[in-house]
């Protein structure tokens, strides 16, 4: 008969995040052995592993050539900080820009993706043809590959001499592409968010006299997006480095720019360069994630659901 | 009854021949049910009887079939009618109190108070203080729903459809999710809005409850109204068949 929940269990369906199953951070892990051996055996495995990978390199027979094609260190060097006397760009500058469309298309995917989701999670008759066209986009933009939007915005835009919109920087066409189909994968991660709050909540708010778009506001989606930070840095991880792409249309970022040291110097250190300062970008990133995933299987351990 | 408006006055609930069906599942089939002003009305019956969904659709959370509902003489299944407003003079408390989990008790409860009925936040802390340190809560204003055990999360949640300031409560099986030692503090909570006037429509299946709060007790079998008697008659010597069947089953649980 009457079988108490524990406070919140009524809840726990809906704050469950997809994707944590308990391999990294502090808690319980898959993969762990017991104590001081296993630190130590893990020790030597990293080392003999990293080795052989290590003298693979260099015992290869190429490995010399390589090493200098592509590890340089006087390359590198110039090349990230750049020579406009000698034709090419400095990789360290314009990785800013990669930043800047990174930080600029964040923003708006975050927005356009909301106003599509909400498009698709909508019930209203009135708005049965948004609805059409939301899933429409989505269709498109998550199967067209990225470069070919960027091809098409950045060449075909310019192309039709609108005012305004046909003379735009290449880094802004960049972001507009970027936008378009980042929004069409983050609208299906804000769905997944709004369905995993229970309808429950939604008649509480309704029942309190709320409308409908003050409970979305206030009820719905602090939830909603609570439950999907962690799939949304996952995207952004990914956003960050695709910015390389608009480098195609002859934007100066990063990987453009060790482009064109390597066609001018005919080295390739500075796309190792460029690699290296996307690893900074992304790496802190992805910790970040980590740990609030990790942080939430915490949460969720211990049977809170804030 | 001779004048209409007189009668209109001192009812608050008033539904007619109400039928509502989820697909080919028919829910309710023809409730008509009176509820006076001030009145405690309790609803019993088994699971799927229709109780639930009765209390939903008096909120107007559930779109109904067919039929008619009037509240404190307005009928609010006019198709022109604005449901928050409706909303907002009807409170309703769930079984599984459905608190805003990323919300303190505070915000929890003044919420609907700030953003529906655009009160002051200082006004609506204040009253929302009050309410609580009547219920004995007034230490949990800044705790979360998941700090609180069952019953005081229930008792929040009444809390927070009374700070709404409702001419109805509807409750729909408040306690069924409590542990039994914490079922007594919220049934105080409702005994005591009883005490204040507050009309009521309860579905329950704590039948000692029932009987000792209710004016009236109402039994519902497949969506309809068997039997709606007062609670002394309705309990001790039911006309009907099946509400005798039902209960002598209660009984046998020892559940009453």
């Amino acid at each position: 008969m009457m079988q108490r929940m524990p406070p919140g269990q009524s809840l726990a369906s809906g704050w469950q995040v997809p994707g944590s199953f308990g391999t990294s951070g502090r808690g319980p892990k898959l993969l762990s052995g017991g104590g001081r051996r296993a630190t130590a055996i893990s020790t030597v495995s990293t080392i003999a592993v990293v080795g052989a990978l290590v003298a693979i390199f260099l015992l290869a027979p190429g490995s010399k050539e390589v090493r200098h094609n592509f590890f340089d260190l006087h390359d590198m060097w110039q090349s990230f900080v750049g020579n406009p006397n000698n034709g090419y760009y400095s990789v360290g500058k314009a990785i800013w820009l990669n930043i800047r469309m990174f930080l600029a298309a964040e923003v708006l995917i975050l927005i356009l993706a909301l106003a599509i989701a909400l498009i698709r999670q909508s019930a209203s008759p009135v708005l049965f043809p948004l609805r059409v066209l939301a899933l429409v986009y989505v269709d498109f933009f998550r199967g067209v590959p990225l470069l070919l939007v960027i091809y098409a915005i950045g060449f075909g835009l310019p192309a039709l001499r609108l005012p305004f919109v046909s003379y735009q920087s290449m880094a802004a066409y960049g972001v507009a592409a970027l936008t378009l189909s980042y929004s069409a994968y983050v609208s299906e991660v804000y769905r997944a968010g709004l369905n995993s709050v229970p309808r429950s909540q939604v008649a509480a708010a309704r029942s309190l006299g709320l409308s409908q778009p003050t409970a979305l506001r206030y009820v719905i989606l602090p939830q909603a997006i609570r439950n999907i930070v962690p799939p949304l840095l996952n995207d952004f991880i990914s956003l960050q480095k695709d910015t390389a792409l608009v480098g195609v249309l002859g934007a100066i970022e990063a990987n453009q720019a060790a482009q064109i040291y390597s066609s001018t110097v005919f080295n390739y250190s500075s796309f190792t360069v460029a690699a290296i300062l996307f690893l900074i970008l992304t790496i802190p990133l992805a910790r970040f994630t980590d740990r609030l995933i990790d942080r939430d299987r915490q949460r969720r351990l211990a049977g809170a659901v804030r | 009854m001779t004048e209409a408006g007189q009668v209109e006055a001192t009812e608050a609930i008033r539904i007619e021949d109400l039928c509502k069906s989820f697909g080919p599942n028919q829910v309710l089939t023809g409730i008509s049910l009176s509820v006076q002003r001030h009145e405690v009305v309790c609803l019993i019956g088994a699971s799927g009887s229709g109780k639930s969904t009765l209390l939903r659709c008096i909120n107007l959370l559930e779109p109904i079939d067919s039929g008619r509902i009037a509240l404190l003489g307005q009928d609010v299944t006019a198709p022109d009618i604005d449901q928050n407003l409706v909303r907002r003079q009807v409170g309703i408390v769930f079984q599984s109190y459905n608190l805003f989990p990323h919300m303190t008790v505070m915000r929890n409860i003044t919420l609907a108070p700030v953003k529906a009925r655009r009160m002051p936040r200082p006004t609506a802390e204040e009253e929302a203080r009050a309410l609580l340190s009547r219920f004995g809560l007034l230490d949990k204003q800044d705790e979360y729903p998941d700090r609180l055990s069952g019953g005081q999360q229930q008792r929040v949640a009444i809390v927070r459809a009374l700070a709404m300031q409702p001419q109805i409560m509807l409750l729909d099986e408040v306690t069924s999710a409590l542990d039994p030692e914490l079922v007594a503090e919220v049934l105080d909570v409702i005994r005591e809005l009883a005490a204040g006037g507050m009309t009521m429509l309860i579905a329950t299946h704590e039948m000692g409850f029932a009987r000792d709060i209710a004016n009236r007790v109402c039994f519902l079998e497949e969506g309809q109204i068997i039997e709606d008697a007062p609670p002394d008659q309705l309990f001790t010597n039911p006309s009907d068949d099946r509400t005798r069947r039902f209960l002598r089953s209660i009984v046998d649980a020892g559940r009453m």
